[in-house]
């Protein structure tokens, strides 16, 4: 008997269990039965991994992972509510998006899902600002390191200054934009760095703004005897000028960010409910230069595509209702009604 | 302690049931935490609106002296409102996430309660004199012409109806960036300490302008970030003596008296994986969510996703006693993850003398664990089953093919319907089960 591969196990709660308990209808594993894997049999519980190999040919375990992996990533940018993001469950999940990571690199498909999203781009749209920004960091990936550590930048949000969080939310489209087909050069400029490799240049810049940010948040807080940080009184803008001139390209990008976008900060959750109406506003590079360019998929789109089963991980999507009314709450709150 | 005997021989009855009944759940109803104060006459619950409701034990009636009396509302008083951080642009929850009493000096009752970012403590004190005949003033209130006043009395004391006041007597404000999801009263009744995501604070009752930092697991570059804080809790005797449970599976235990800044811990507990059952889910269902001392103080007990484990402080590599509260979940933890349902924070509670645990868990359904005879049993709180001093019949969830009569398959279980918090009296066996709005009231039948 064909059970769920090792460690996912995939189920629905509507339908009756059926032996496979497995999300995905049949039409999707044929489609990847030409690679010729081998099913892996329920007694195989192979604890550490099943051999590279197997695993990343047995379609049904990379598709689970795969799907994981995007439900994760989803997670993580629709926390941007009006209230703080639960910073456990943040936490959790990019953990859990590290280990899914940290395997698909052990299996080789890592590379091969980058170097897929680098063939489906256009490019002919490159832009200045990311070129600059990914300069070191092609370096890097080549030099074979492995991928920077999965970080949640997004952990920072709820718990920064304003302008902080404005980035935060832009950073949730950054995120978005990355699942788009853009180049992994494109996609290392993400602010999520994880699965992306990250250069050095960029990781100063975020060290730089985790610092800042530290600090203005140190300051935010009265009489917050337990935070040995400086305070720090001027705005970030002082603080760039003790940056290097590599990181200046971050100061662009986190610059443009703010000029971009007026209060309130945009709740991805929202666009969500009007993607429709504007693809192009997720796009990475409108986001950099604040232009609109042709319009490019969306990464919804993207993610339908990758993994074949349609979009099921944005049944999250409801929580988009609830925070229409937390923003009626909030709205009454400030207006003192 | 009457019915000392096992999970299987309480007969647990229903009791009472506080809460609205009609389908349409507001928010704000919801109830986030049940506390009994240390004589158990005094139930408090706090809920999602930021109100605290306080029920008191009223004695048993003459006429039937085999029922334990009833809990009524005592005290009902907004504790936290909202707020809004306008330099973050975050609203901060005024759900209250944690109550805890104080152990009692005088007439009057205090505990402090706490919603993400400030706690407070508050003083319920009983009113039921007031006095009469004042010389300046008429029964009204109107002042009383001078002139007027030809001859001096003694105002005299005279009963009123019983009126319950809560007043805020210290607000201890601005001392987490994070969301405080613990506070625990140290058994020095003088200091408590509050945790967060990523550190622990050590107040003292008195001083509300500062605080002592004692644990702080902050990393300098914040994406280095991978293990939170979940739960901590002072040891009920030592007083120099907290742990600390995170998200990873693991609990320390520190000392006070060793450092000003307890980030090396005395103990580390942490059971080590057992790799034939590693999944992408493991560290997520691994993460505590509660930890509770045992009141003999030599015991520990955490809850995880799946199960409720007991230490010994005096062992840490491994729990003395594991019980499975739900393992049918476990071939279910892709959905509960994709609902958020994995997430979700179960507590766990001891029975007064130790020998049993209780947790709650979903379809309302909520599980007892006797320590000495190994039993368990899962009951239900329902409006079904809360007929008067009507026991309650064991449930059985179904995990195999063939579903028993009486018995549910794990795919029909509601998972809106969870029991996240329940309580148990400190010395007799009255349990307060919170099923979203609702507050159940159980108790054993006495023989």
């Amino acid at each position: 008997m064909l059970r769920s591969v090792g460690y996912l196990t995939v189920c629905s709660f509507s339908s009756p269990a059926p032996q496979r308990d497995t999300m995905f209808p049949k039409g999707t594993k044929r489609k990847f039965s030409d690679s010729g894997e081998e099913p892996v049999s329920s007694g195989d519980q192979v604890p550490a991994a099943p051999s590279v190999a197997t695993r990343s040919l047995t379609s049904s375990y990379s598709l689970q992972r795969q799907s994981l992996l995007d439900m994760s990533l989803i997670k993580l940018q629709l926390c941007h509510m009006l209230v703080e993001p639960n910073l456990c469950r943040s936490v959790l999940i990019a953990n859990t998006v590290r280990q899914i990571q940290e395997e698909m690199t052990q299996d080789g498909t890592w590379q091969i899902m980058t170097q897929a999203l680098a063939a489906a781009q256009c490019p002919t749209d490159r832009l200045v600002a990311t070129e600059v920004l990914c300069r070191q960091t092609d370096a890097a990936a080549q030099a074979g390191q492995s991928p920077k550590p999965f970080s949640v930048g997004g952990l920072e949000e709820g718990y920064h200054a304003e302008e902080v969080v404005m980035e935060g939310d832009v950073e949730t489209e950054v995120t978005m934009s990355t699942l788009a087909p853009v180049s992994p050069q494109l996609s290392s400029a993400s602010y999520l760095a994880g699965p992306f490799v990250m250069g050095p240049c960029w990781d100063e810049d975020e060290e730089e703004e985790e610092e800042e940010e530290e600090e203005e948040d140190g300051e935010c807080e009265e009489d917050e005897e337990d935070d040995s940080e400086d305070c720090v009184s001027e705005g970030e803008e002082a603080d760039r000028d003790h940056l290097s001139p590599d990181s200046r390209t971050g100061e662009q990008v986190f610059g443009t960010f703010e000029i971009k976008h007026p209060a309130p900060p945009p709740d991805p959750a929202l666009e969500e409910l009007f993607s429709d109406v504007d693809p192009s506003y997720y796009d990475l590079d409108t986001v950099l230069t604040g232009m609109q360019s042709a319009p490019k998929m969306g990464p919804y789109d993207l993610l339908e595509s990758l993994s074949s089963h349609g979009p099921t991980a944005l049944s999250s999507s409801s929580s988009c209702r609830s925070d229409l009314n937390e923003l009626d709450h909030i709205m009454e709150i400030i207006v003192g009604s | 302690m009457a019915g000392v005997a096992g999970g299987n021989d309480f007969q647990w009855c229903f009791s009472q049931v506080k809460g609205a009944i009609d389908e349409d759940v507001a928010e704000a109803d919801i109830i986030s935490t049940v506390e009994f104060n240390y004589s158990g006459e005094l139930l408090a619950t706090g809920d999602k609106g930021g109100r605290v409701v306080i029920f008191q034990h009223e004695q048993e009636s003459k006429n039937r002296p085999h029922l334990r009396g009833e809990y009524n509302v005592y005290s009902t008083f907004q504790s936290h409102e909202p707020e809004f951080d306008y330099l973050k642009s975050l609203e901060i929850e005024e759900k209250i996430n944690k109550i805890r009493w104080l152990p009692q000096q005088n007439a009057a009752h205090f505990l402090l309660s706490t919603n993400d970012k400030t706690i407070k403590l508050w003083k319920i004190s009983e009113r039921d004199k007031r006095a009469e005949g004042y010389n300046l003033k008429d029964e009204d209130g109107r002042l009383r012409d001078p002139f007027r006043i030809t001859s001096l009395r003694v105002p005299v004391l005279m009963p009123m109806d019983l009126m319950v006041e809560a007043s805020p007597r210290r607000i201890f404000a601005n001392a987490h960036t994070y969301h405080i999801n613990s506070i625990s009263v140290n058994s020095d009744h003088e200091t408590y300490l509050s945790a967060d995501d990523l550190r622990i604070n050590l107040w003292h009752l008195e001083i509300t302008d500062r605080s002592f930092n004692i644990v702080d697991i902050k990393p300098a570059n914040m994406e280095e970030l991978t293990e939170v804080i979940t739960a901590a809790e002072c040891h009920p005797l030592q007083c120099n003596v907290f742990v600390y449970s995170s998200s990873k599976g693991t609990i320390r235990l520190c000392d006070t008296r060793a450092a000003a800044l307890c980030d090396r811990q005395a103990k580390f507990f942490e059971e080590p994986e057992d790799p034939s059952s590693r999944s992408f889910f493991s560290e997520i269902i691994s993460s505590i969510s509660d930890v509770k001392f045992s009141h003999s103080g030599r015991y520990m007990m955490t809850r995880d996703y799946l199960s409720v484990k007991v230490w010994d402080l005096n062992m840490e590599n491994r729990p003395v006693e594991t019980y499975q509260v739900h393992e049918y979940l476990r071939s279910k933890l892709c959905s509960l993850y994709e609902n958020d349902c994995i997430f979700d924070k179960f507590e766990c509670c001891w029975n007064g003398s130790d020998s049993a645990i209780m947790t709650g868990s979903y379809n309302n359904f909520f599980r007892m664990f006797d320590r000495n005879t190994r039993r368990d049993i899962t009951l239900e709180a329902s409006r079904e089953s809360s007929k008067p001093r009507a026991t309650l019949k064991p449930r059985k969830v179904s995990t195999g093919g063939k579903r028993k009569k009486d018995e549910i398959s794990v795919d029909s279980l509601d998972f809106n319907k969870k029991i996240l918090h329940t309580a148990w009296h400190p010395k007799d066996n009255v349990i307060a089960v919170a099923a979203t709005n609702n507050l159940y009231i159980f108790q054993d039948k006495i023989n």
